[in-house]
């Protein structure tokens, strides 16, 4: 029987293969070494590889990417851990005011090599504070990649080309997948290219573009389509930042009508900048308005029940599509 | 309470002690002088509409980054800041250089993509960053440290920044990472007294910066920083320390911005005491002196000294005025490696 992983195996296996590749990748952030990580993706690392290559800083979140900035201008390829996304703001200025422009301002003297990894926690009933999901801020930074996996053999695939990749990655997990479910990850090397979305169903009808944990949600959706006989399209975008527009644009030319899915609210998310392309460059070719899916322009709720009427899922995904397909 | 070692004027009869030849003692003075003559040239070329945009000069700390820089190898690696012009011009980096990306060149050390507040950064000459993000190179230092440490290399790693820094979380986050992770990394502080237009003393509260830095289990130091030989001699000191892998080093140099923030700042909130008592601790003044009691120098060589500086910097800005500027069509290469 094939082997199955969950996506946080997956990513632990990513790392270890690349820090077993590579002598100059090195892993640090909170507990990520004697405790595992929070959530266990870095679970083993430091017994395999020692106290010099995986390492558990204090809470300094700027200063833990201050110092992946540096260690990757010296030569190292390092992998930061960030615990969770909303922690991101205390680290912007390294991360978008260094990492992302030191290349460019440079003249092209500098590579940043570095990986920065964080997870959020929308739908584990974290609160406001911990579980907001914002990569669409990320945008704004030409300089910096933003990766967003969505399944566990994804999660390898990129988390390895992030690593080997020459500039800053953004790698943005989801926490409520990390033990949820598992699948076939592919023993054998492998890696999927940074900057490519993916088409993850194919149809004829109608094109959805999912986000990281949506993405799910949106294929679980067309299959309940299917046995209504519409043909959805699902779209995993996967790279946010360089966005991979002509896989998207080229399906809605074939479908003719779109619906983006994601978790981040709704204005000015992903979902707006995928509008504001696929209008800009296919708007003849769309037989219906383009339907956003995104969660309200509110601070995440806390309790179980709200947060979930706060979180899109397949439900809405049918309901928006049934609309659009009459 | 904190251990801070502090180091006053070093008199001149010190200096054979010191191993301090004739030679490295005037190219010691030259520096000095090309970047007091190179910083005054990009104040005049400022008013005369010439230079655009922001720039920070050195003018009266020119005895830290030479001091500094003439303890250091040439592969040790420098975090220099948005005031980096003299950091550059003391690590050896063409002035030409330096002045073209001063004015948006082609042919400056960023090809002109950085222009003045990242003119220091060279690769070639060890100074892969500066920072126009105030405290914001203290932690990348502590990350290089990490690195020059993980792969074995016996390099040390050099954060200059002002007394404004001391301020910021990045200063608090990245020394005690410094210190945890026992870094090679000297931090300098040059303490020129004041934040932008804000004084120290309305900015700062504890008994010293370099007893701030001793909290976080740094050796520090605290150095007149208008002397270049005690700049100097305390930096061989600590070099030896980090290559010796004893942890981290904190230096706060105490010196004098001669001008005010940028170039276009009269520095019109500094007392006019302040500023003479200040004027007469001229680092450069006070270097020649010593040299002339020395018999190092003398009227003569300082002359021959000046004109020199004077004539290259006059070749300079024409070459680096008539340097082109990059075509916009090639700037997208830059955004990404790959």
């Amino acid at each position: 029987m094939a082997r199955e992983l969950s996506f946080a195996e997956a990513l632990n296996e990513a790392l270890r293969e690349e820090m077993r590749r590579d002598e100059r990748v090195i892993i640090f952030g909170e507990d990520v070494a004697v405790a595992g990580g929070v959530y266990k993706v870095t679970k083993g690392l430091l017994e395999e590889f020692g106290p010099n290559r995986v390492i558990d800083t204090p809470i300094s979140e700027a200063a833990i990417v201050g110092a992946a900035v540096g260690a990757a201008l010296m030569g190292l390829r390092p992998v930061a851990e960030i615990m969770y996304m909303d922690f991101l703001t205390i680290t912007t200025d390294q991360l978008v005011t260094h990492a992302a422009k030191l290349r460019f301002m440079s003249g092209g003297q500098l590579k940043v090599p570095l990986v920065v990894r964080t997870q959020y926690s929308l739908g584990r009933v974290h609160g406001s504070q911990h579980s907001q999901f914002y990569p669409a801020w990320f945008l704004q930074s030409p300089g910096l990649k933003v990766v967003l996996p969505a399944t566990p053999r994804d999660a390898k695939g990129l988390l390895k080309s992030a690593i080997r990749d020459d500039d800053p990655v953004l790698f943005v997990e989801c926490g409520l997948l990390y033990h949820r479910y598992k699948e076939h990850v592919p023993e054998e090397e492998y890696l999927i290219p940074l900057g490519k979305a993916d088409v993850k169903r194919r149809g004829d009808d109608i094109t959805v573009v999912a986000v990281s944990r949506v993405v799910r949600e949106a294929l679980e959706a067309a299959q309940r389509l299917e046995e209504r006989g519409i043909s959805v399209e699902v779209i995993d975008l996967m790279t946010a930042q360089p966005m991979d527009s002509e896989t998207i644009i080229s399906s809605v030319k074939k479908t003719n009508r779109l619906v983006i899915a994601e978790d981040s609210v709704k204005t000015g998310g992903l979902s707006a900048e995928i509008a504001a392309r696929v209008a800009e460059e296919a708007l003849e070719y769309l037989d219906a308005p383009i339907v956003r899916l995104n969660s309200p322009d509110m601070p995440v709720p806390f309790s179980a029940k709200l947060e979930l009427e706060y979180m899109v899922n397949a439900d809405k995904i049918v309901d928006a599509v049934s609309k659009l397909v009459g | 309470m904190a251990i801070v070692e502090v180091v006053g004027e070093l008199p001149p009869s010190k200096y054979a002690e010191l191993g301090l030849g004739r030679d490295k003692l005037l190219r010691m003075l030259r520096k000095m002088v090309e970047i007091r003559r190179f910083e005054e040239r990009v104040e005049k070329l400022f008013f005369e509409g010439k230079i655009t945009g922001p720039s920070h000069l050195y003018l009266g700390e020119e005895a830290i980054a030479v001091g500094v820089a003439e303890a250091l190898a040439k592969s040790d690696v420098v975090v220099s800041t948005y005031r980096g012009h003299g950091h550059a011009i003391a690590r050896d980096v063409p002035m030409v250089a330096v002045l073209a990306e001063i004015m948006g060149k082609a042919t400056g050390t960023c090809k002109g993509l950085g222009g003045s507040m990242h003119a220091a950064i060279s690769v070639e000459h060890g100074i892969p960053v500066a920072t126009a993000i105030v405290g914001s190179g203290i932690p990348i230092a502590v990350g290089m440290g990490l690195a020059v440490k993980q792969l074995g290399e016996k390099r040390v790693i050099v954060a200059f920044f002002g007394d404004g820094a001391v301020n910021t979380g990045a200063f608090h986050e990245g020394l005690n990472l410094a210190a945890t992770w026992r870094t090679p990394t000297l931090f300098v502080c040059e303490n020129n007294q004041y934040a932008e237009f804000t004084p120290i003393t309305k900015t700062f509260a504890g008994e010293s910066i370099a007893a701030r830095a001793a909290c976080y289990g740094i050796p520090s130091y605290r150095v007149d920083g208008n002397d270049v030989i005690a700049v100097y001699s305390t930096t061989v000191k600590i070099v030896e320390k980090l290559r010796r892998g004893d942890g981290p080093v904190f230096m706060e140099c105490v010196t004098y911005r001669k001008k005010g923030h940028g170039v276009y700042d009269t520095a019109w909130y500094r007392p006019r005491e302040e500023v003479e008592e200040w004027m007469r601790r001229d680092p450069i003044e006070r270097f020649s002196k010593n040299l002339k009691e020395l018999g190092i120098a003398d009227d003569n060589l300082l002359k021959n000294i000046e004109a020199e500086v004077e004539a290259e910097l006059d070749r300079v800005v024409e070459e680096a005025m008539n340097a082109p500027i990059l075509p916009f069509e090639q700037l997208k290469q830059f955004i990404y490696s790959t």
